[in-house]
């Protein structure tokens, strides 16, 4: 009733292969796009956006990268904090290197430091897969983190041994920097990542796209059909990293200000993949829900559960415990999703969608 | 040619001319080697007996530690702390057997794996919210390990012996053999390698594969508490400890996934092999703290050439 598409015909091969064929879908992420550029700016206020909006679009874009990896191609990664850092870094020394140079050119040009590095680590997957490829990813880890410490190159001799982030214009308006406002920050991060959400799309669903999927479902088969495994595979490397790195680029620029090396260590790669799985893996709208889940959750739990229990039981609870227990919460709601739906969150909704289709009948 | 220098020729130039410096750095390698081994032997025996990867491994080790820690002080004699802790250990073993593993069964290797993930997430929150996050201090004169330590003069130099460390070579080495003697002696042992070879066989005879998974899963938890024991006994009980458990993937890749003597060796590689190298090469080349990433690398170039590690099953398959 709500959602039919009864008497939506599709006259051209255009229309049927079209990415929302379904004339309900469309309105929605239009509904979708137009909130989010137009209202939310207006309405959030400086904390919504700064600190939850931001984080959640910023860890969006890396779960999408991540699920390049894992969901679509099937190669699992824990070395997703590091490709950030490679990203933040190349970023920033490219902004100091050439201050008067558009940051975003910069931005999305660190996705290609990040991209080489990780081709670079995703090598061994040529000869290796499962659980092997955990450890070379965990090398790439902690050799880089290594690197961001010893090597003072890298974040320009400071004392602190910290990256802090420059002031950088784009088109003439501040988009980095403490006079950076929070709306224009929360605009930039909301168009880079709806922009290479579309591009991952139809990649996705175009040739390099099912290469991987073909990688993921059967590599021997997929060989024997003309996939090679070595540009697949070194391919989903290079987009995941890339998208990775832009993450970490908009991470350090546009949200935290100022990074040391613990912003990119490994608990960062955990959460990611723990988007990842609880969105849905090989799923794009699952790299949204689950980044909103694992972002916001936390939030909420910390901001609500303290008063909560002081309001109903006689016990305090501080701060940091509730932290501890939304941690808590999500590990358990890992294992229960891989238990009841492995597909995560966006099986779920898709299932909605199945039965608001065909409501009020069952079937 | 400073720099093939400094790599080929100076660092064996300090070897020779500071013969303590390197037998201390041996030492220390092997102590150090024999926990990596220790973390790694409780992979091993749950990826031998039901293919699972499991990843909570190192937590299981830190978390191990904290409860005995935590039941002592609440006033509990050491030893009774430790099968309290056993206890718990063995609580635990069910719990994820029963929650997690047994729906589980038969799902793809890399969703058990990640299941392993959350409850690794479940174990460092939780054990933070019971027993705190700072470090504590281990009861190790409670438990009757020594401390102190031996000089031995070698070359007008001195190589010192921490007791500590001799008394968890020695039990170390006891544990692995009564593990051996167990896997290879009892009815018990037999199942669970019957088990490792073919579930289904294993399930044809009669063999309850839930209680075999208590069993490994429990025998994990004990090879655990043994390992956080030793380690915690030369730091302290804190969750840093969680990044040195992550150690173990790399001595599990050398040895092979499969293999209780190649998680020995493997150990003692990366044991030796990082101490050395971050003595000699590591220090003076790239600045120290090469630890961190050289067991990782090693795996890395590792895998390259022997996939299967030094003494896993081969598998024939070529992508």
């Amino acid at each position: 009733m709500f959602y039919r598409e009864t008497g939506q015909f599709k006259a051209s091969y255009k229309t049927d292969s079209a990415k929302f064929p379904i004339f309900q879908d469309k309105l929605f992420i239009w509904f979708y796009i137009i909130i989010g550029f137009l209202v939310i700016p207006f309405f959030g206020s400086e904390f919504f956006l700064g600190a939850i909006m931001i984080p959640f679009l910023v860890f969006t874009l890396a779960s999408i990268g991540l699920n390049i990896l894992t969901g679509y191609t099937g190669q699992i990664s824990l070395g997703t904090g590091a490709f950030m850092g490679v990203g933040a870094y190349a970023c920033y020394k490219l902004t100091l290197a050439f201050p008067d140079v558009n940051i975003l050119i910069f931005i999305f040009v660190s996705g290609f430091f990040s991209a080489i590095v990780g081709v670079f680590f995703g090598l061994p997957s040529l000869r290796i897969k499962g659980f092997y490829l955990v450890v070379t990813t965990l090398a790439a880890q902690f050799f880089l983190e290594w690197a961001f410490i010893r090597i003072p190159w890298l974040y320009n001799y400071n004392d602190s041994g910290a990256i802090e982030v420059p002031q950088r214009e784009a088109f003439g308006v501040i988009v980095t920097g403490a006079q950076a406002s929070a709306e224009v920050r929360y605009l930039v991060v909301l168009a880079v990542v709806v922009i290479m959400t579309w591009f991952a799309s139809n990649l996705i669903s175009g040739r390099i796209g099912r290469q991987w999927m073909m990688i993921r479902d059967m590599d021997i088969a997929a060989e024997l059909m003309g996939v090679r495994p070595l540009y697949a595979k070194l391919s989903a490397f290079a987009v995941s990293s890339f998208y990775c790195g832009v993450a970490g680029a908009l991470m350090v620029f546009l949200w935290l200000g100022a990074a040391e090396v613990e912003s990119f260590d490994y608990n960062h790669s955990f959460e990611i993949l723990f988007m990842v799985i609880l969105g849905g893996l090989g799923s794009l709208l699952g790299c949204f829900l689950g980044a909103a889940v694992i972002w916001i959750l936390p939030v909420i739990i910390r901001d609500w559960l303290p008063p909560l229990v002081d309001a109903l039981t006689p016990f305090t609870i501080t701060s940091s415990a509730a932290d501890l227990v939304s941690d808590i919460i999500i590990g358990v709601m890992i294992v229960v999703f891989l238990i009841m739906e492995p597909l995560g969150l966006a099986r779920l909704w898709s299932i909605i969608k199945q039965k608001l289709r065909v409501w009020p009948f069952p079937y | 040619m400073e720099l093939l220098s400094k790599i080929f020729i100076e660092p064996f130039e300090t070897m020779y001319a500071l013969p303590d410096l390197f037998l201390q750095a041996l030492w220390e390698g092997f102590v150090s080697g024999t926990l990596y081994s220790l973390i790694a032997l409780g992979f091993v025996l749950i990826f031998k007996a039901s293919g699972v990867f499991n990843f909570a491994q190192g937590i299981m080790v830190v978390f191990a530690a904290l409860v005995l820690v935590g039941i002592h002080a609440l006033g509990v004699p050491a030893y009774i702390a430790v099968l309290l802790t056993l206890g718990v250990m063995a609580l635990l073993a069910m719990t994820v057997v029963r929650f997690v593993m047994k729906p589980l069964v038969n799902q793809p290797d890399i969703i058990l794996f990640m299941s392993t993930i959350g409850i690794t997430f479940i174990l460092i929150a939780g054990g933070q919210l019971i027993f705190g996050g700072e470090p504590k201090a281990m009861i190790t004169t409670e438990l009757g390990l020594p401390t102190g330590s031996s000089d031995w003069e070698v070359g007008g130099g001195l190589v010192i012996f921490q007791h500590i460390d001799i008394a968890a070579a020695i039990i170390a080495a006891l544990l692995i053999a009564g593990l051996a003697l167990f896997f290879n002696k009892t009815k018990t042992g037999r199942a669970l390698r019957a088990v490792a070879d073919d579930h289904q066989a294993a399930l044809s005879v009669g063999i309850s594969l839930e209680r075999i998974w208590v069993i490994v899963w429990f025998a994990a938890g004990v090879v655990a508490l043994t390992a956080g024991i030793l380690w915690a006994a030369k730091s302290d009980v804190s969750f840093a400890l969680q990044v040195i458990a992550l150690k173990a993937l790399p001595v599990l890749v050398l040895g092979g996934f499969t293999s209780i003597p190649g998680a020995i060796i493997g150990g003692l590689i990366i044991g030796f092999g990082e101490k050395l190298f971050d003595l000699y090469w590591g220090s003076p080349i790239l600045g120290g703290g090469t630890e961190s990433w050289f067991a990782f690398i090693i795996a890395l170039i590792f895998l390259l050439y022997r996939p299967e590690g030094l003494f896993g099953e081969k598998h024939i398959e070529r992508i």
